[in-house]
């Protein structure tokens, strides 16, 4: 089954290229039946590949597929990677990948058939590109799907392209993360110039057997992956892009920018622990993006009142968390907190579309309210997620955000590296979120499903909760939410018994980053009671905020005593006009001098004179030709005296 | 005795000169033919005076072929000269200009 690795990502090309072939111009049944089913044959084949991989105790899987470029030097084969990382990747894209699929039929299904048609093409074709960027045996594989996501990202934000913020959300999206992928492929060139391969096993092996060699050039190629993985993961500066990516459809915004799509920077980073672990600063740097991300989007979202506005906000900063982990060392915990967030926030924010669909469309959280009793699946599983993301035990998102504070108290307090101060400085600040990520997440909560409903009454008749296709998804995610952490427990938490088989899988292949002196048991059950009661008053404080009778008066007050903070976060902190007036319109301005300056007066002005000048040289020259033969004679012998004379004289 | 290459230089420049003129002034496409005609021959008495001073028979073979591509050019000339008098019932070079700016 391991040689069948290629069906992996084929099987979902496989059914993009027939919607695509197939002119778009099936009827909805045909086109579920081959969207749906490619991705279901896919986690089939994943399902039966990691039976047989269970058995193999985490060895690393080759397969060569074919030889793709070779020229001198280099060579680069089109092989897929299967070893403990991957599969991981593997497990949670599928799965919620086909969740999502099954989810988009009943959400989709008010649209034509074309466009129904086209929407299934383009997930199909993320899935084959996410899954050959988690299967990509070396860097330029992974970089193909990592552009191959880029570009159904963009498809798939731009999808309702007649409405003119869709289409500029989704060239946004891709712009900003063009700057990010200079990065990776500089960083591409330099790990080729430096080793000699872009295979992670070839990299790893030459680092592993003279570190030294490469120590100068570690920190420069690890700086350059970061910045490919910033602007894929939304993170501080480059997060602007996935807020505005919420104009897409929402299971696209749950699979590709919730759940799959933007954590690739995180597994690319996770991927290349071999070279991060040797270079602290790099380390430090990913730290510190990490965590003040995870701040900084946190308290955006406090004021959102778009509900997939929030969710958004709160996936940039979740992500900032598990930079925030890699960052300290902690691989292993960075992509448990990407297991376990794929299942609570795709859960959300099918939820937030479940909630969008029973209320026509609307979106804005100040229009709904006391959604709760009509539509009680959606409620349930919207509450079970939200308490996963909050970190309330025993939900999945308690053991992952956990694992992360813990690492990163463990590597400020054993002195990681010798940044043990910042490492403490971050963990404030990955707390700091953490109360707001609970405090944000239940006025999101009391908004939609709590207290009177503040729409029209014919939208309160209105609604109702979604089809099977639809709830079927939310119950298994909501599952998935609440139990998946169980497979991380953390040390502390058994009182040392170590059952944590998360990391024990990884630890082949993103071993953690040991600090010398542990924290002893006791200190980590204070960071756990700590964190809990952390979100515990975040939920407190929102519960006292929006819900009964005193709902609102109290953020209504904030707002009117301190408008300007109010107006800063309401706004985004402006970082959107700040980049309009610092880059965007500089640029537009160069752009325009380029063309009304250069182009068009230098450039054109030159071809133009010249070509004038030419036109009245001959206007005046061709009085020369006055048709007369005789003329031409006297030119002639003219011109043969003047021959023979300079030939004489 | 011999002639002198002087003369036959002087008197092929003269023929040169004669058959130039004629070119230039007469309007007629016939004059001009004779003259083109009389300005060829001048060159080829040239080439046969030096072709003799010098001793070589190159400058004889060489004249044979100018007298050749003289006839083809009058054959030419003439032939043209006929299709303008059938256009222009004339032969009047000057009358030839509709061509010009």
């Amino acid at each position: 089954m391991l040689d069948l690795l290629w069906l992996v990502p084929a099987l979902p090309l496989a059914g993009a290229l027939v919607l695509l072939g197939g002119g778009l111009r099936f009827g909805k049944r045909t086109t579920t039946a081959v969207g749906v089913g490619s991705v279901g044959l896919a986690l089939a084949a994943v399902a039966a590949i990691l039976v047989q991989y269970a058995g193999m105790h985490g060895e690393t899987v080759a397969r060569h597929v074919f030889n793709w470029i070779s020229a001198g030097d280099v060579t680069v084969d089109f092989a897929l990677r299967l070893d403990p990382l991957s599969a991981v990747m593997l497990s949670f894209v599928t799965l919620v990948g086909f969740v999502i699929h099954v989810y988009s039929i009943g959400y989709m299904h008010t649209e034509g058939d074309r466009a129904y048609a086209r929407f299934f093409a383009y997930l199909n074709l993320f899935m084959f590109a996410m899954l050959t960027l988690v299967l990509g045996a070396n860097l330029v594989v992974m970089f193909i799907g990592w552009e191959g996501v880029g570009l159904c990202s963009y498809l798939l934000i731009g999808f309702y392209f007649d409405k003119e913020y869709c289409a500029a959300a989704g060239i946004k999206a891709f712009v900003v993360n063009r700057i990010g992928d200079f990065g990776f492929l500089l960083a591409i060139f330099w790990a080729f110039k430096v080793f000699g391969t872009v295979d992670f096993s070839g990299m790893a092996a030459a680092l592993a057997a003279d570190p030294a060699r490469y120590a100068a050039a570690v920190t420069p190629i690890a700086l350059l992956l970061f910045v490919g993985a910033v602007g894929k993961s939304a993170q501080l500066p480059l997060y602007v892009w996935l807020p505005d990516a919420m104009a897409g459809p929402t299971p696209v915004s749950a699979l590709i920018h919730a759940a799959t799509m933007v954590t690739a920077g995180v597994y690319m980073v996770v991927r290349c622990n071999f070279i991060y672990r040797l270079s602290p600063t790099a380390l430090l740097v990913v730290a510190a993006v990490g965590g003040v991300t995870a701040l900084f989007a946190a308290t955006i979202g406090l004021a959102q009142n778009d509900i997939k506005k929030v969710l958004a906000y709160s996936t940039v900063s979740q992500l900032g968390y598990m930079f925030l982990a890699a960052g300290a060392g902690a691989f292993a915990g960075g992509i448990f907190h990407v297991f376990t967030h794929a299942f609570f926030k795709a859960c959300l924010f099918l939820g937030a579309g479940s909630v969008i669909h029973a209320c026509s469309g609307e979106q804005d959280m100040r229009k709904m309210g006391g959604l709760a009793r009509k539509i009680p699946v959606t409620y349930w599983t919207f509450m079970v997620a939200t308490l996963a993301l909050c970190g309330i035990p025993p939900f999945a998102g308690f053991f992952s955000k956990d694992e992360i504070l813990g690492r990163v108290f463990a590597a400020g307090a054993g002195n990681l590296n010798g940044f043990g101060a910042s490492y403490l400085v971050l963990w404030v600040l990955g707390l700091a979120a953490a109360f707001l990520t609970a405090f944000y997440m239940f006025r999101a909560v009391y908004m939609t499903f709590h207290g009177e409903f503040r729409g029209t009454p014919e939208q309160w008749h209105h609604v109702h909760e979604s089809p099977g296709s639809m709830t079927w998804p939310l119950k298994i995610l909501a599952v998935g939410s609440a139990v998946v952490g169980l497979l991380g427990v953390g040390r502390a938490i058994t009182f040392g018994t170590d059952l944590n088989w998360f990391e024990g899988f990884l630890h082949r292949v993103a071993p953690t980053v040991e600090v010398e002196h542990a924290p002893s048991l006791g200190t980590e059950w204070v960071l756990i009671l700590l964190s809990v009661a952390v979100a515990v008053a975040g939920i407190l404080l929102a519960r006292r905020f929006y819900f009964g009778a005193e709902a609102f008066v109290a953020p209504r007050r904030i707002a009117e005593r301190a408008p300007v903070l109010y107006a800063a976060v309401a706004n985004k902190y402006y970082v959107d006009e700040a980049y309009d007036r610092a880059i965007v319109r500089p640029l537009g301005k160069l752009a325009h001098f380029s063309w009304k300056g250069i182009d068009t007066i230098a450039i054109d002005g030159t071809l133009n004179a010249s070509a004038f000048f030419t036109e009245i040289a001959g206007d005046l020259l061709r009085f020369l030709q006055t048709g007369n033969v005789r003329n031409y004679a006297l030119f002639v012998l003219g011109g043969a005296l003047a021959a023979a004379a300079w030939l004489l004289l | 005795m011999t002639v002198p290459t002087t003369h036959f230089v002087i008197f092929a420049a003269l023929l040169f000169a004669i058959g130039a003129a004629g070119v230039l002034v007469r309007r007629s496409g016939i004059s001009i033919l004779l003259g083109i005609e009389l300005m060829l021959n001048a060159a080829n008495l040239a080439l046969v005076a030096f072709g003799r001073q010098h001793g070589q028979l190159d400058a004889q073979v060489f004249v044979f072929f100018v007298m050749a591509v003289a006839a083809a050019e009058v054959a030419v000339g003439l032939a043209l000269l006929v299709a303008i008098f059938r256009k222009q019932r004339s032969i009047d070079v000057d009358r030839l200009n509709v061509m010009r700016w």
